[in-house]
């Protein structure tokens, strides 16, 4: 009989060992599927993970992808990290990007500058912490739910962009299309690599990963978070405030989302519609815990989630399969990812049954 | 049927989900078991009811098979949190992307295909009442299956041993475990049941409501009936209750754009009402802590494992 | 007292070579254990010598891995708790096995096989209550009872069932010295109808008083039986512990100093629904005095503790005076800062964090002495105050990156004291200083307490452990209700007194005569 039994510490070999058990069953999960489909196992692993990725182009765009989800699971990992559960990324996201779009557009076919990204950026910032901004103060005020009520707010910035780009927003020469005008170049940002569609943004990732690195493992803020993560009452007793570290939390959440959405809408989009997040919010979810809720691991599933997304595009182009299969390889990865935790504090043993 | 009669049989129609759903959740949340993959639930029992009910031709099918399929969710999240001790929060919040992502990849043949609407189901002479018979007892046969398991949950909780077993390992598994109850095995037990109607609730969407396949047509009811136990604070009439005044509010916006009375409001905003709704009543209840916490399930969310 | 020890009487239970593994330890190794009908029989042994594995084991909670047990000279696999009470065998735990939420009927209910009527059990309830002294209201809600009352439940619930066996354990820690009184009534009269009791306690002085015969464990294994009424507390003690009892000096009082702590008509509603409001508590704390604070728990403890240490700050400022500021309204930082030190009851959890290691836990407490840098941490420093907190209180610990759970309750409790004390405080709030604790460390940690009142620090003791109080207080008073009764000098009061405190009744002008049949 096979039995679970307690270690006596904590193991950290297995704290970073399991998303890598984790991934290691999704991908046999994902060969699984694709013969259950009826596809030949190895082509389809081909074209999900090595094609997308097998020239210089396929990596700019599998960095591009990343980048709102390092940008988007950086900022709920600081707020997780004191179970300030913000699922309402993928709204912060949305008003991010509805807030510097409206940036771009008030300056169309004005003298462009290099003011109009800065505010753009700004924007996009305050839009996501002002939609994390109701979900905060509910919680600190009332005490109300932060998961439920951030997203439901989800759903409301969706039929906020929707009515947005459907009226106010909408592109005058656009035939009522759901959408906005393209971007001016001013309001566009910089490429990094000619010839790509990698931007500037990437860089704004990597500095957000260094500065949540420092934030969560240097300072003493960071540490009172990780106290209230880990108990709740021991940060009580210590005096840390909690409504405090509710707000850091959705707050840094909250910009980072937001700022994602304005590199989406500034970046490969370039215009803004009711599609303008292609479910990042949720997804960087599942990348913050796969990373251990750690900046360095960020970076690296961050960039496993981006190919899942290439992935499925080139399954829905190659194998013919729904490009939602994505998202059953990022829900399968954060399942096992969940189960498999257990080995951090149990072993399993073999344990003949006792008369 | 005038004006009142329609609005009353399109609010019991679209509370009926949330009925079956958010009562399924209550005593999975009784057990002490918090599952916030509502959602995803939902989403694979509407798919699959209405892919069975496709091709076999047989609503009833459908909504069996969306109830294996909910139940079938809810074990995945069950091993999980029950057996490996995962994280419930993130567990189910790994669940509602699964089922969602799942649904729409099953779902994604199906997208062009509409069912036969369904017939209601008239209960002789109670339906000839005037004004109230038709959208009462004219009805789908759901809607009165939701009523049946109101009763039997009332029943089951208040009056039978079980119900207060399961309402013990809600409190402590610990305690329920040292005079001999297997607390694990309760938890199993309600989860499941909790999916089960979380798939009947997605079949009734599916094959019923629409009755056709959209990806994400759950659009957020798996998360509204989590809101509406919390709401509810965990009794199964104010759970009744709240299901169609929410009801009332996600028909609203029909009623509110057929009326003629000349007002021009984007429908986003109508059809924001719910998920605002929602937020509102979240505050309301909250700001009364010792409510909820004098209902909540103690054990709500927390682990267990017996030391054997 | 009648003898129940002899030959005659057949054996009830009988434990032979019961072996109990976990992981990190061996709760019980080769335990042999033989119970009469009719007799009480003590368990004895301190914190963590698997006194309670054993009784487990015996209920059908846990199963031995080696060993064997026989029941009326059977031999039986306990299976579950159902099976050990269709055997009679009935069980009353330390921390009660209740629900909070349902009434005492319905709590019963769940204990009896079958599906009972309500009705029907209630008025067994009331009839089973009257016969054995424990009065109890079927009908309450067991969130709105007594610790005392609670305990009776239990008790009810074991005795519907006819058992023959009783386990009791640790049954007295929750009670006041006259309600201790009450329950060997009833346990004698249980033991005069026929049936055996397993007394499982740490205390010498109740098993001398109660039991025919003990059994002595000490970690995990048998170090010896005894006739408890032909030995002394002091041979008992050293089967026990291995060694003799330590005492801690108690120095001649110090001369009193500045007040450190005053509380000015302190009231606050509890935010648990179940729990004591505080209702109008005076206090007084002096630089060089230990000030205990007895009761039973649940009493207001727990309120009172989150109100001194600002967890939950109360609405007036005054109502909270600590070293001559203001403190209600401050979290528990801005008091620290003031100069008060705060040792939780929950080690784990609320007194450190668990995963944590003791570095990082010691920074909880220790930021502001100096170990932070714009806002950063400087760990060196923090480090280095763990290794002295660790040398200095004697912590066994594998060092300081080690996390907190890694530790024994007693090293943590060490750990956590001494951090407090390190820094220095001019006001140090201790609750259950030694709960669950050894009792090596036990005498470490009190001795502790008593060298930094001596050097003047003033001290206040919430402790349920009446001994304890005794032991290192200078003046003792009484929470109960939610009420603070006046405190009294050591030498002013006695362990009786105290006792009808604990029920409240400190306006009863002379307590002596209500004890005087006692």
């Amino acid at each position: 009989m096979l039995r679970l039994e307690r270690r006596a510490e904590a193991s950290q070999t297995m704290s970073y060992a399991s998303p890598l058990i984790a991934i290691l069953l999704m991908l046999i999960g994902g060969l699984l599927l694709f013969t259950l489909l009826g596809k030949n196992p190895v082509e389809g692993f081909k074209v999900f993970f090595i094609n997308p990725i097998s020239d210089l182009y396929g990596w700019s765009e599998l960095f591009l992808k990343a980048t709102p989800l390092m940008l988007c699971a950086i900022g709920l990992a600081v707020g997780f990290r004191a179970n300030v559960w913000n699922i309402g990324a993928e709204g912060q996201l949305i008003v991010g990007a509805v807030a510097a779009s409206a940036v771009a557009l008030y300056f169309y076919e004005s003298e462009g500058g290099a003011h109009v990204l800065i505010l753009m950026v700004i924007a996009g910032c305050i839009g996501g912490m002002l939609w994390a901004a109701i979900p905060a103060f509910l919680k600190t005020r009332f005490n109300t739910n932060e998961i439920l009520v951030s997203l439901m707010l989800v759903y409301v910035a969706q039929l906020l962009v929707s009515w947005l780009v459907h009226g106010p927003m909408m592109d005058p020469d656009g035939f009522n299309f759901p959408q906005s005008r393209l971007f001016e170049d001013s309001a566009l940002l910089p490429i990094l690599i000619e010839g790509t569609r990698l931007n500037i943004a990437f860089t704004f990732a990597v500095g957000a990963l260094l500065v949540g690195y420092v934030f969560m493992f240097r300072s003493f803020a960071g540490f009172q978070m990780q106290v209230a993560g880990y108990a709740k009452d021991a940060a009580r007793y210590a005096g840390f405030s909690a409504k405090r570290m509710i707000w850091i939390g959705l707050m840094s959440g909250g910009a980072m989302a937001g700022l994602a959405g304005m590199s989406e809408v500034a970046g490969p989009m370039g215009q803004i519609t009711d599609h303008v997040s292609n479910n990042y919010g949720f997804a960087a979810i599942i990348v913050a815990f796969v990373a251990r809720l750690n900046p360095v691991g960020i970076f690296f599933a961050s960039l496993l989630m981006a190919l899942l997304y290439l992935g499925g595009e080139q399954a829905q182009q190659y194998l013919n399969l729904p490009s939602s299969i994505s998202n059953v390889f990022q829900g399968m990865l954060l399942m096992f990812l969940l189960g498999s935790d257990v080995f951090i504090n149990y072993r399993i043993r073999w344990k003949e049954a006792t008369a | 049927m005038d004006i009142f009669s329609s609005i009353l049989f399109a609010t019991i129609v679209a509370g009926t989900p949330l009925i079956i759903v958010a009562l399924g959740q209550l005593i999975a949340e009784k057990s002490g078991v918090l599952n916030l993959g509502a959602e995803g639930m939902m989403a694979m029992g509407a798919i699959a009811g209405f892919a069975v009910t496709l091709h076999s031709g047989n609503a009833w099918l459908g909504v069996l098979a969306g109830m294996a399929a909910g139940a079938a969710m809810s074990l995945i999240f069950a091993v999980v949190v029950l057996t490996l001790m995962g994280n419930q929060v993130a567990s189910g919040l790994a669940l509602s992307i699964l089922g969602v992502g799942l649904s729409a990849f099953i779902g994604k043949p199906y997208e062009s295909d509409i069912l036969p609407t369904v017939g209601a189901l008239r209960i002789p002479l109670l339906a000839d009442i005037p004004i109230i018979g038709a959208p009462l007892f004219n009805q789908q046969a759901l809607v009165y299956f939701s009523w049946l398991l109101f009763g039997g949950i009332v029943w089951f909780l208040y009056r039978s041993r079980s119900g207060l077993i399961l309402r013990a390992v809600g409190e402590s598994p610990a305690s329920a475990h040292s005079i001999g109850y297997q607390a694990i095995k309760i938890r199993y037990l309600a989860t499941l049941f909790g999916g089960a109607m979380a798939g009947i609730g997605g079949a009734f969407l599916s094959v019923f409501y629409t009755p056709l396949w959209v990806e994400g047509m759950v659009s957020g009811r798996g998360w509204i009936a989590i809101a509406l136990v919390v709401f509810a604070t965990w009794r199964p009439f104010r759970v009744l209750v709240g299901a169609y005044l929410f009801g009332g509010v996600m028909v609203a916006q029909l009623f509110v754009q057929g009326s003629g009375l000349g007002i021009n409001i984007p429908s986003q905003f109508l059809s924001a009402l719910p998920y605002l709704a929602t937020i509102i009543v979240l505050v309301i209840i909250s700001r009364d802590q010792n409510t909820v916490r004098l209902n909540a399930p103690v054990s709500l969310g927390q682990p267990f494992r017996p030391e054997a | 007292m009648t003898s129940a020890t002899d030959d005659e009487l057949a054996f009830r239970l009988e434990l032979e070579g019961i072996t109990k593994i976990y992981p990190s330890v061996i709760a019980n190794e080769d335990v042999s254990l033989k119970v009469r009908e009719g007799e009480i029989h003590a368990v004895l042994g301190e914190n963590g010598a698997g006194k309670s594995t054993l009784m487990k084991m015996i209920y059908g909670v846990a199963k031995p891995d080696a060993g064997q047990m026989k029941w009326q000279g059977e031999v039986v696999h306990v299976e579950n708790p159902a099976h050990a009470r269709s055997l009679g065998i009935g069980m009353v735990f330390q921390h009660f096995s209740l629900f909070e939420t349902l009434n005492v009927v319905e709590n019963v209910a769940l204990a009896l096989p079958g599906n009972p009527d309500l009705k029907e059990l209630a008025e067994q309830i009331t009839e089973v209550s009257n016969r054995y002294g424990l009065p109890v209201d079927p009908q309450r809600l067991v969130h709105a009872l007594s610790v005392g009352e609670r305990q009776r439940v239990e008790i009810i619930r074991c005795l519907l069932q006819n058992p023959k066996l009783l386990i009791m354990d640790e049954p007295t820690s929750v009670l006041t010295p006259q309600a201790v009184r009450k329950l060997f009534d009833t346990l004698r009269q249980l033991a005069a109808e026929g049936c055996s009791i397993l007394y499982i306690s740490h205390k010498l002085d109740e098993i001398q008083e109660l039991c025919h015969v003990a059994t002595v464990l000490r970690d995990g294994k048998v170090t010896g039986d005894c006739i408890p009424s032909q030995e002394t507390p002091k041979s008992m003690a050293s089967l026990m512990i291995g060694k003799e009892l330590p005492v801690p000096e108690h120095n001649a009082p110090v001369e009193l100093g500045e007040v450190r702590l005053q509380l000015n008509g302190l009231s606050k509603k509890s935010d648990d629904p179940f729990g004591s409001n505080l209702q109008d508590i005076e206090l007084e704390v002096r630089s060089g005095e230990i000030l205990g604070i007895a009761g039973v728990s649940g009493n207001g403890q727990q309120e009172l503790l989150y109100a001194l240490s600002g967890e939950k700050p109360v609405a007036e400022a005054d109502a909270v005076v600590i070293c001559g500021k203001p403190s209600g309204r401050d979290l528990p930082d801005r008091r620290r800062r003031n100069g008060m030190g705060f040792v939780p009851e929950e080690r784990l959890g609320r007194g450190a964090v668990p995963r944590m290691s003791l570095t990082e836990n010691a920074l909880l407490t220790a930021h502001n002495a100096g170990m932070l840098k714009h806002g950063m941490i400087q760990f060196d420093k923090i480090a280095q105050f763990a290794r002295k907190c660790i040398e200095a209180y004697n912590v066994k610990c594998g060092g300081e990156e080690h996390a907190a759970n890694s530790l024994s309750g007693g090293n943590l409790q060490k750990f956590i004291m001494g951090r407090e004390i390190l820094l220095a405080p001019k006001l140090l709030v201790v609750a259950q200083p030694t709960w669950g604790v050894d009792v090596g460390a036990a005498a470490f940690i009190r001795q502790a307490l008593i060298d930094l009142r001596n050097e003047g620090t003033a001290i206040l003791v919430i402790s349920e452990e009446l001994e304890e109080l005794f032991e290192i207080s200078d003046r003792i008073a009484v929470i109960a209700n939610g009420r603070l009764s006046p405190a009294k000098k050591l030498a002013d009061t006695n362990i009786d007194e105290i006792g009808v405190w604990m029920s409240g009744m400190w306006e009863q002008p002379a307590p002596a005569e209500v004890q005087a049949h006692a």
